[in-house]
């Protein structure tokens, strides 16, 4: 049973990009870029989720995410309690379905949920009541689809011709889930050339099997790209010696201006946050004028409204 | 069944032209803006505009409404599947506003432009004007302008079709 979309394929949870029909992945960015007019006006508020209430639980730590998904929901005018795990009951032992349990039994209609565990966001919406949608900001090495669709949407601004690009993803894959839902993101919207290019420690074994090409040099895989998209070295989550140092990852991997130059002209360069300059990126990069990563960060917003109008949205028949 | 065809739609504009020149301030600081409201409303806003404008200041450009996220009905019949960006392209403060559609019917539409409009900004006043009032009014909203009346039965649909040419059509009932 397909948990995210109901019997007449309305989206009832979003959890991973994977399996999503394109039609479906389409209709999110058509919906998000409606609202991009709202965020534009002066008052940037519409009445469509009003008396609903939205929780972030968020289990590791997020800035732009969490903000993000906070005033996407306040912009439909739905209300947004977030739950602060630092202080919360789930430092005292309580198990993620209490936690879940507790909630519910305050009415609330819909969980924004990060963890550190793959599977957590999937766990929520078996258990969740018929009623409740469940929204994945992130689960451990899985997927992150908000970020992902994001990322399709921003480029579909800047080139809707998906089906003639050569999108680059370069580096640290094999931690990041942002990397897995571009990927299968990219896939179901007919981009034809998927490069990735990160050192082999810093790849998941058989990564061809998602359909992209491999790279271990920077250069090449640059070459002619539509689209770079730069990933976070994820230090935090680098357990042993994935690398020498992140100056020679730098060296090797970094993306620099000289680097982009074998890139095409017109090509646009992406991070999806936080950015570690002078490891990833060069500053001369990140700042400029390829870079739309600031507008990622604006797109954020109207494909999360999208997301969760339509999750919300889809309840409608269904009794309370 | 047709009820109006493209000549006596222009003719009904023409009409609705004068009645609203003779209302709208022409002294206004802002002169009035134009919006109609997805779809139909915006075919006869795009056809009224150059009307107004020989007869009148008028902003130069035409808002267009899709009032999706306004709707009253979003909690049963869940979000529409596609949703044009609403677009004003003119200050809305203190600006007299000519919303225009098709059909009055509920009212319910109305109610929902006029909350976006006023997300927008306070206008000075907003006039109504619609090329078909027909009864069944849920809401206490009348318009300034009317191109026709009628009262057909609660099973039936008036529907205009369009751009080009623009057709007016009764269906359904018995």
């Amino acid at each position: 049973m397909d948990l995210q979309v109901d019997e007449s394929g309305r989206l009832r949870h979003l959890l991973t990009i994977e399996g999503l029909a394109p039609d479906l992945i389409t209709a999110i960015l058509d919906t998000a870029g409606s609202f991009t007019s709202v965020t534009e006006r002066s008052v940037k508020k519409v009445p469509l989720l009003r008396g609903k209430t939205v929780v972030n639980l968020f289990f590791e730590p997020s800035t732009r995410t969490r903000m993000t998904f906070e005033l996407a929901a306040k912009r439909l005018s739905a209300d947004v309690l977030n739950l602060d795990i630092e202080h919360s009951s789930t430092r005292k032992g309580e198990t993620l379905l209490d936690t879940l349990r507790n909630l519910e039994a305050m009415q609330v209609d819909m969980f924004v949920v990060r963890h550190s565990q793959s599977g957590a966001a999937h766990f929520f919406a078996q258990h969740a009541a018929p009623h409740v949608s469940v929204l994945n900001a992130g689960d451990g090495y899985h997927a992150h689809p908000t970020q992902a669709l994001l990322d399709v949407f921003t480029i579909r601004t800047r080139r809707p011709d998906l089906e003639n690009l050569v999108v680059t993803i370069v580096g640290d894959i094999l931690h990041s889930r942002v990397a897995r839902s571009q990927i299968h993101a990219l896939r179901a919207l007919g981009v034809p050339e998927i490069r990735v290019a990160a050192p082999a420690t810093l790849l998941p074994r058989n990564v061809e099997e998602m359909g992209v090409q491999v790279y271990h040099r920077l250069e090449p895989a640059l070459q002619g790209a539509d689209v770079i998209i730069a990933l976070r070295l994820q230090r935090e989550r680098m357990r042993g010696a994935h690398l020498p140092s992140e100056a020679e990852y730098f060296r090797y991997y970094g993306l620099t201006p000289e680097r982009l130059g074998k890139a095409r002209d017109d090509a646009i360069v992406m991070h999806p946050g936080p950015i570690n300059r002078g490891v990833e990126i060069a500053s001369e990069v990140a700042d400029g004028p390829r870079s739309v990563i600031l507008q990622q960060v604006t797109n954020g917003i109207a494909v999360r409204m999208a997301v969760m109008a339509m999750t919300l949205g889809s309840r409608g028949g269904e009794p309370r | 069944m047709k009820l109006m065809d493209e000549a006596a739609i222009e003719d009904v504009l023409e009409a609705l032209a004068d009645e609203l020149s003779a209302l709208l301030r022409a002294d206004a600081a802002r002169p009035p803006g134009v919006v109609g409201i997805h779809t139909g409303g915006f075919w006869l806003a795009h056809r009224l505009h150059p009307r107004l404008t020989n007869r009148m200041a008028v902003a130069s450009e035409i808002g267009m409404l899709d009032i999706s996220f306004y709707r009253d009905d979003f909690s049963r019949v869940g979000m529409q599947p596609r949703v044009r960006p609403s677009r004003l392209p003119f200050e809305v403060e203190d600006r007299e506003i000519v919303l225009v559609d098709d059909v009055l019917y509920t009212g319910r539409t109305v109610r929902a432009a006029l909350n976006e409009i006023f997300d927008y900004g306070r206008p000075a006043a907003v006039r109504l004007a619609v090329l078909v009032q027909r009864s069944g009014r849920e809401l206490p909203i009348s318009p300034d302008v009317v191109g026709r009346r009628c009262s057909p039965g609660t099973d039936e649909h008036i529907k205009l079709y369009g751009p080009d040419p623009l057709e007016l059509h009764l269906a359904g009932g018995s």
